[in-house]
């Protein structure tokens, strides 16, 4: 029996207005069920104990979505992915999926949302290195499925067009994974994007360019100064989005994101306005949050874990 | 599957589940080879969205790159430097059987010998890749006669030769043709000896010294001339002295040409140089390394009496001495035994833990594997 819960009606917790929890007597439910069920509700917040159980949470949730949607060869499942240190815990976790037999990725589109501009594609810190040397090397994808930004060709505003056409002819993005950045950033969304954005090409904040001299020998002259983006809206179009946020470093974005309003300084607030979307954070990442709401979503885990379950054993299609 | 064909339609073959050696370190990375030539993955996906036709499991082993040996004198019973009716045959045979060392390219060596058997076998041996048939041949290597009597070692005191005719011509008149030389090792203290080592070196032959009494200026000056070798580096030399190093000191040497690098052969043999002068040339110059067997006829035949060029070799255990005498001549170590003796650092060799070889590979090709 399903029945609609009175914290729903809370007006404490005015950022989560929109959405409702169903709560289910397990006993009468199978988990596939359960996951079609849980399917119908909006912002969930999944919180993990820390970065290594958050990556695992996350990539198992990925590997359930595409399994379900049963990808072949008229019917490829489109995925969209982020780079960063935050991800990479959850690409092992997919690689070892894969490596086990449990999925395939030879009949999923990959999207990235981003790319610097002007740094040369075999860079070992280019976006295109990363996700090579972090996951697709490791994985049958075929190369003709795996989509990043162009960073290096002269009509730079034409490459950004042609990914969004890219984009709607695979029939939009199933999942776009995404990460948050310390100023509340998706992607190269620094603050002050447009919340309606397309794909273009942006100048890196200060922040932004200071973050990433690490990966450049800590020499700022070496970090580029353009990037490549998807926009704000071209994630808004995906039919589910799954934000990853971990380490402490995150927590104020995260609290800005969730419990404040619909800002165009904290872009990745906009996914309080998207139907479908998931939050998978460690406990340092919500450490800025209030009390009542970590509770909340902790006390929902038992609701939020079937969806990560293995799914029964179907034969596999070639 | 093939890749789009933007750059060769040519098999792709993927080694897997190995370490190799890259930046001076083992590490666990999938080799690509294609026509004989190393791919770079990334490249290919992105530009060619390729991947392999052919997958070769490695089971764990390390792929290293093939072994060079640029001193070896023969092996399994034949004598480079002894004129027989198929000297190519010779070689070829050789060739094959040293893949098992994981050998994949030699110089042929040839030890002090006269003219006339130079004119005879040099001609005979060209230049050429390995493949199924054996290692290939990068050239010979002329150990002589232009060498020192003094560091003679075993080589046979009545052919030595000095460059009595100017230097150049000298050359002509003792090897005739030099076609398929690629290296020569002489002593830089003869006379005469600056115009041959800059008409070598300007011919794309590599100088190496060696079976030398010289002092460093004298090295120096031959290195700056052009030579950019150590025939086995402490043996048929003065020994490293404090205040005249001798060729020794071409190690540190500030004498160098900028851009330019001394490389020393080494015998590991654990018999030639003793393990601590080996790991003192290592530390003080680690780039210039080169690991050689100066393996003579008897690599690889039982304990017994052997020739080499024109001299009688006696072999006992791992030492080859001459005949009658405490000289060693030559070694009848192997390359992978001077590799794991040393315990260091397309043509691939595939080792296990113990650096053992397993399989050797020629431009991708498999052409030689360890029976289980």
């Amino acid at each position: 029996m399903i029945r609609p819960d009175p914290v729903c009606s809370d007006k404490k917790l005015p950022a989560l207005s929109t959405f409702c929890v169903f709560s289910f007597q397990e006993s009468n439910t199978s988990s596939v069920q359960a996951v079609r069920c849980v399917l119908k509700l909006t912002m969930k917040l999944i919180i993990l104990n820390d970065y290594d159980q958050a990556s695992e949470w996350a990539a198992k949730y990925i590997r359930n979505k595409i399994l379900l949607f049963r990808p072949g060869p008229s019917r490829y499942f489109t995925l969209g992915l982020p780079t960063g240190s935050t991800p990479l815990g959850c690409y092992k976790k997919l690689i070892e999926y894969y490596k086990n037999g449990e999925i395939s990725f030879q009949y999923v589109k990959t999207f990235n949302m981003d790319e610097y501009v002007g740094l040369p594609r075999d860079h070992p810190e280019s976006y295109h290195s990363f996700m090579w040397n972090n996951f697709f090397k490791h994985i049958d994808i075929k190369a003709e499925n795996a989509h990043i930004l162009d960073g290096n060709v002269a009509d730079l505003q034409a490459e950004c067009e042609a990914f969004e056409e890219k984009i709607t002819a695979a029939g939009g993005i199933e999942l776009f994974v995404g990460g948050i950045g310390p100023d509340g950033h998706i992607a190269f969304n620094e603050p002050g994007s447009s919340l309606v954005s397309r794909t273009r090409v942006k100048t890196l904040a200060k922040d932004t360019i200071m973050a990433n001299a690490r990966f450049f020998d800590g020499d700022l002259s070496k970090v580029p100064t353009m990037a490549l983006t998807v926009g704000v809206g071209t994630v808004m179009d995906a039919k589910e989005v799954m934000i990853l946020i971990t380490g402490a470093h995150k927590a104020f974005a995260l609290y800005k994101a969730i419990e404040e309003g619909v800002n165009h300084m904290w872009t990745v607030s906009a996914f309080q306005q998207h139907r479908q979307t998931v939050f998978v954070c460690d406990e340092d990442a919500t450490l800025e949050l209030r009390v009542k709401t970590v509770k909340y979503f902790k006390g929902m885990m038992h609701v939020h874990n079937k969806l990560v379950e293995s799914l029964p054993q179907e034969p596999k299609k070639n | 599957m093939p890749s789009n064909g933007s750059v060769s339609d040519a098999p792709i073959t993927q080694f897997i589940n190995c370490r190799i050696l890259r930046d001076h370190k083992l590490q666990r990375e999938d080799l690509w080879v294609r026509e004989g030539r190393i791919l770079d993955p990334e490249k290919l996906f992105f530009d060619e969205l390729g991947y392999a036709d052919e997958r070769v499991d490695c089971e764990g082993s390390i792929i290293a790159p093939g072994f060079i040996d640029v001193q070896i004198n023969g092996g399994y019973g034949i004598d480079f430097s002894r004129v027989s009716e198929d000297v190519s045959g010779g070689v070829s045979f050789v060739a094959k059987k040293i893949l098992e060392h994981g050998v994949t390219s030699f110089c042929p060596t040839l030890v002090t010998s006269p003219a006339a058997i130079y004119h005879k076998v040099l001609p005979q041996v060209k230049v050429h890749n390995g493949g199924q048939h054996g290692a290939g041949v990068l050239g010979f290597h002329l150990e002589g006669p232009f060498i020192s009597a003094e560091k003679k070692g075993a080589h046979p005191e009545q052919y030595l030769r000095t460059f009595r005719s100017g230097g150049v011509q000298d050359l002509t008149e003792v090897y005739g043709s030099l076609d398929n030389v690629a290296v020569v090792t002489l002593a830089p203290e003869l006379a005469n000896s600056q115009s041959v080592v800059r008409e070598l070196s300007q011919r794309g032959i590599t100088v190496s010294l060696g079976h030398s009494v010289a002092n460093l200026s004298q090295a120096e000056e031959a290195v700056q001339h052009g030579a950019s070798f150590i025939t086995h580096l402490f043996n048929a030399m003065l020994p490293f002295h404090h205040r005249d190093p001798g060729i020794v000191g071409l190690l540190t040497s500030d004498q160098v040409p900028a851009g330019r690098t001394v490389y020393y052969g080494m015998i590991a043999d654990g018999i030639h140089t003793n393990p601590a002068a080996l790991r003192i040339a290592h530390r003080a110059h680690p780039s210039g390394l080169v690991l050689v067997t100066d393996a003579i006829t008897a690599m690889g035949l039982p304990p017994g009496h052997h020739t080499l060029g024109q001299q009688v070799i006696e072999i006992q255990g791992l030492h080859a001495y001459v005949a009658g005498t405490k000289t060693l001549s030559g070694s009848i170590a192997t390359m992978d035994m001077c590799v794991r003796h040393f315990k260091q650092a397309s043509d691939l060799v595939l080792l296990d833990d113990a650096l053992n070889v397993k399989a050797t590979f020629i431009s991708g090709e498999e052409v030689w594997r360890k029976e289980p």
